[in-house]
């Protein structure tokens, strides 16, 4: 009896120690953690919807530092930001080419992430993993899709492409016999042509596709001079000006989705975001198309998807490395996810996730993407590093002087393989 | 002995009205202006801004022998696509500022002239300079668009042109779309500054030739010409500047074509995006050279009276 | 012939102005327009909705955003005027050695790119302490607007006739009484000019504004319009941004009216003798 009372005397001192503590201990760390990220629709509202169940565990707060769209802007502050050793930012939000090349600056998350990376896709993984360090964690993904005209299909008997050939044969019919029909403005196919990252995505798609490698291998080997490679961008040339508008040289994502938009183009490629747009009551081609993987080509039989997507890295120099540590965690968990995916219809980059009843019955696009991410591959910014933007620049000006016809791919390929030989130097 | 004096004061007062100017300036850039020159002989990179080593004039050139005896040279002044930068620079900085100095001198004109709504027109007269250039090029770049855009459909309808052109994607055509679109923007510019020329000009002097009744052509090359030319080479020079410079406007109609690339666009380039901060360090002072080169070269051909001693 | 003449000249003046205009007409007929309707081409308002417009006070701090670049621009404007007026008055009427090589320093500040100096100018901001408050966009707006007005101010204070100066030396004024009593009455037209379009320089200004502030109270109005988006990151949101481009140039416009006047004004209004 006495007893009794004193052990629950004495569980009640160290309840109230534990209490003391855990006050003690929030008010010591309660730690406002800045992020960084583009704003982009409505991802800040659905961010700091996000991030209360962390704010209210953990009894810390985070401030949005919001960003322009443009993702160039965002990376030119980002590292001036780093570089001068900012300490106002603990947490960035990156696109998937970045955190290898500022791999320095951000911290190493692999023994944070130790028990949840291999939920994620490989591919993306690998993307963020530069020198064995794992620069950020996944948040969400992007893939792009072969979009295509289900109505014009038809009515031409014509099937899905299944390779890049297939998908030139089956344009050029549609879009002469239309045309002849006297819809005059129909192309065949629009891609995105301009002279930027875009491009480099788009390419590597048709070349990898090809079987000819995807430019600088993971173990840092530049393989893009082959003659698969040669062969991709000998096809793609052949679309411009034919299947293809002349201008599509000049297109990044928004106008191939205009020109699609608006009813003049059997294929697209692009993004999953035009999707929903594309189903808008105002689209000209509502209800009449639908997606597949992107077509494969030679005979390889394997199609490819260049990743896109966006991943949180902890800055080096945030003051809170712990706290921002685990907010990264929290992010990119599979519950967080999940709510991102059923919220803000931004694809998870855990795999179990597309096999989710919820992501299913609620999004019921989502889960189709899973064989698309299944064929996706990264661009080379993890072997290349620091050097990933003059290598991606290179092999966009290669790809783009080919289709403008100046100089043959074969001609090009080889002095991209020369310049990037020089560039790496004695390694990357 | 009093004039003296007089001026020994004037001068006094002077530098008392040039220091907060000269002291405003010097603290917001010499150290920043500095601090780039001298990145530009190092070997300083984005991840590591203060363990540059000094290299000398390795940014600019550098040579070594390879094994087989061979020389090979290194660095922006042997580098093709600087060159190719610069040509494209100097081209459209002289063009477009040829062009917009005689549309604007056209434009002050007409406004100068007493006519209804004036002051409507004027106003309308500079949108194209205040809209941001962010926003202009851009909408600039959906008008010019092949396929959606309405400048093709304007041609289209009035016959000029049979079929649709790929302005900012034809590496023929990108440099004048960037070229018009730059005219467009800051010929309001050149006209307000000429204007303001215009209007300092004594009204009298105008009345006494239109009583002697002087043709309005040789009004215009004897009298109006030289009365304005100290408001037009201020106008041009600043405008050479900023031609010298341009960046936004390129960077948003054709960012990556080799055909409309300038020393700005490649400069940033290797600052920001490439891992070559001092090299593209080194670009920018190249530039900032060339257009001391170039204002210098203008004031002294131009005739412009810089230290004002002629009069 | 008169008539014709004044209808040629008429018809001049429609020219430049539909020039100038148009494309801005364009941005208020796209800023109506929504959807799939903007990849289509109108000559003429097809549709009519202010969805665009409501969006972009939606976004969060539009208004604020419009205060703070009123704000930085009118002091950094006004800061300039300031110390050019009086700068230009000893470039341009006082005599002593090295003028020339003074007034091609001060230009040399403008001769760098804006990229170049970007970096050490953050450094220099948040080193002062003044990272993410005006103070630090008015400062470095200082690199480009205070060469422009002294070098424009100077140009055209050396034009002044001599003997009104002389007039107010005899007459025992101080070089200030000759500034604001005798120069700056006859300086209207340039000052106003000088002032409009370096307001506008600093109006404009993107890359500093972004790169000197973090939050969305202190940001100004490219920025802002930077930050307009659509729902995913490939969308430009066109409708949006046109309506919020409409909205910021019609500030300047009704500045330009405003002060339209004073352009006018100047030497004639004083009838002095050149």
């Amino acid at each position: 009896m006495k007893k009794s009372v004193k052990k629950a005397g004495l569980n009640k001192a160290v309840l109230l120690g534990a209490v003391m503590s855990a006050l003690l201990a929030s008010s010591a760390y309660a730690a406002e953690i800045n992020f960084v990220s583009g704003a982009v629709g409505k991802d800040i509202e659905i961010f700091k919807e996000l991030v209360k169940p962390w704010e209210k565990d953990t009894g810390n707060t985070v401030k949005i530092v919001p960003m322009p769209s443009s993702t160039t802007d965002q990376f030119a502050q980002y590292r001036l930001w780093l570089s001068a050793g900012n300490t106002d930012v603990d947490v960035y939000q990156t696109d998937v080419i970045w955190a290898p090349q500022l791999a320095d600056q951000f911290l190493d998350l692999t023994e944070a992430a130790k028990d949840v990376v291999k939920d994620h896709f490989p591919s993306i993984i690998e993307s963020q993993t530069a020198d064995g360090k794992l620069v950020a964690l996944p948040l969400f993904t992007d893939a792009p899709a072969l979009y295509y005209r289900k109505d014009l299909l038809e009515k031409y008997g014509a099937s899905v492409p299944k390779t890049w050939e297939e998908l030139t044969a089956t344009a050029k019919k549609i879009q002469e016999a239309e045309r002849a029909a006297g819809s005059k403005d129909l192309w065949g196919f629009v891609f995105q042509g301009n002279a930027y990252e875009g491009l480099t995505c788009d390419a590597l798609e048709w070349v990898k596709s090809f079987g000819g490698g995807q430019i600088v291998e993971a173990d840092g080997t530049i393989s893009v001079n082959n003659p698969k490679a040669v062969a991709a961008l000998d096809l793609a040339k052949s679309w411009v000006g034919g299947i293809s508008p002349a201008g599509v040289l000049s297109y990044g994502e928004e106008e191939s989705r205009g020109i699609w938009q608006t009813g003049n183009a059997v294929f697209m490629r692009n993004w999953p975001y035009a999707y929903a747009l594309g189903n808008g009551d105002d689209s000209k081609v509502k209800d009449k198309f639908d997606v597949t993987t992107l077509p494969s080509g030679g005979d390889n039989g394997k199609s490819a998807a260049t990743l896109g997507g966006w991943n949180v890295a902890v800055s080096k120099y945030s003051k809170n490395p712990d706290v921002a540590i685990s907010l990264a965690k929290f992010l990119t968990s599979k519950e967080t996810q999940k709510q991102r995916a059923l919220k803000g219809s931004q694809l998870p980059t855990i795999v179990s996730l597309y096999d989710d009843a919820d992501i299913k019955a609620q999004q019921p696009i989502i889960p189709r993407w899973k064989d698309v991410f299944m064929q996706a591959v990264p661009r080379p910014s993890a072997p290349t590093k620091v050097k990933y933007n003059e290598v991606s620049s290179k092999f966009w000006s290669a790809v783009h002087s080919t289709l403008s016809g100046k100089g043959t791919a074969a001609e090009n390929l080889e002095v991209l393989e020369a310049d990037l030989t020089e560039m790496k130097g004695k390694g990357w | 002995m009093q004039q003296a004096e007089l001026q020994a004061q004037r001068i006094r007062a002077a530098m008392w009205f040039l220091l907060p100017m000269i002291a405003a300036l010097a603290f917001v850039a010499a150290y920043p202006l500095l601090r780039s020159i001298y990145f530009s002989f190092t070997d300083t990179t984005l991840t590591s801004l203060y363990t540059g080593q000094w290299v000398g004039f390795d940014n600019y050139l550098n040579w070594r022998t390879l094994p087989s005896g061979r020389t090979i040279y290194r660095g922006t002044l042997v580098d093709p696509a600087w060159w190719n930068a610069v040509w494209n620079t100097v081209r459209f900085a002289f063009v477009s500022v040829s062009i917009e100095a005689i549309l604007g001198l056209m434009v002050a004109l007409v406004l100068n002239a007493n006519f209804h709504g004036r002051g409507l027109v004027r106003a309308a007269i500079l949108i194209p300079w205040a809209i941001p250039t962010i926003v202009s090029a851009k909408m600039w770049a959906w008008m010019l668009n092949d396929q959606f855009g309405i400048v093709n459909d304007m041609l289209f309808n009035i016959g000029l042109i049979s079929e649709k052109i790929a302005w900012t994607a034809n590496v023929d055509t990108a440099m004048w779309a960037v070229l018009m679109v730059d005219i467009w923007k800051t010929t309001p510019f050149m006209a307000l500054l000429c204007l303001a020329g215009l209007q300092m000009i004594p009204r009298d002097v105008y009345e006494a030739s239109k009583i002697d009744g002087v043709h309005p052509i040789k009004v215009f090359f004897k009298i109006t010409l030289p009365l304005v030319k100290p408001a037009l080479m201020v106008a041009i020079i600043f405008r050479m500047l900023d031609a010298l410079r341009i960046f936004d406007l390129v960077y948003v109609l054709t960012p990556n074509s080799a055909a409309t690339k300038t020393m700005s666009v490649i400069s940033r380039e290797n600052l920001i995006e490439f891992d070559k901060f001092a090299y593209g360090s080194a670009q920018s002072t190249l530039l900032f050279l060339m257009i001391a080169l170039f204002v210098t070269l203008y004031i002294w051909l131009g005739k412009v009276d810089l230290s004002g001693d002629k009069q | 012939m008169k008539a014709l003449k004044s209808a040629a000249f008429y018809l001049l003046v429609a020219f430049i102005v539909f020039i100038a205009v148009f494309p801005f007409y364009y941005a208020i007929i796209t800023s109506f327009k929504t959807g799939t309707a903007l990849f289509q081409i109108d000559y003429w308002p097809t549709t009519f909705s202010l969805d665009n417009y409501r969006d972009v006070f939606n976004q969060g701090g539009f208004f604020r955003n419009i205060l703070n670049s009123v704000l930085i621009a009118s002091v950094t404007v006004c800061l300039s005027l300031l110390l050019a007026v009086t700068a230009s008055y000893a470039l341009a009427r006082v005599r002593f050695r090295g003028r020339g090589l003074l007034l091609m320093t001060i230009l040399a500040v403008s001769m760098f790119p804006q990229i170049a100096v970007l970096s050490g100018l953050f450094e220099m901001v948040r080193f002062i302490g003044i990272y993410n408050t005006p103070w630090a966009l008015i400062l470095s707006y200082t690199i480009f607007t205070l060469p422009f007005t002294v070098w424009v101010l100077t140009t055209f204070m050396r034009d002044l006739p001599i003997e009104i100066e002389e007039a107010a030396i005899i007459d025992g004024a101080t070089p200030w009484q000759i500034i604001t009593k005798v120069f700056m009455p006859l300086m209207w037209p340039a000052l106003v000019t000088t002032g409009l379009l370096a307001f506008i320089g600093a109006w404009n200004e993107f890359l500093f504004a972004l790169t000197f502030t973090s939050s969305t109270e202190t940001r100004t109005v490219p920025v802002a319009i930077g930050m307009l988006s659509g729902a995913s990151q490939y969308e430009t949101p066109w409708g949006i941004i046109m309506a919020a481009s409409v909205l910021v140039t019609v500030p300047i416009v009704i500045l330009v009216l405003v002060f339209q006047r004073k352009i006018v004004a100047g030497l004639t209004a004083g009838g002095v003798k050149g």
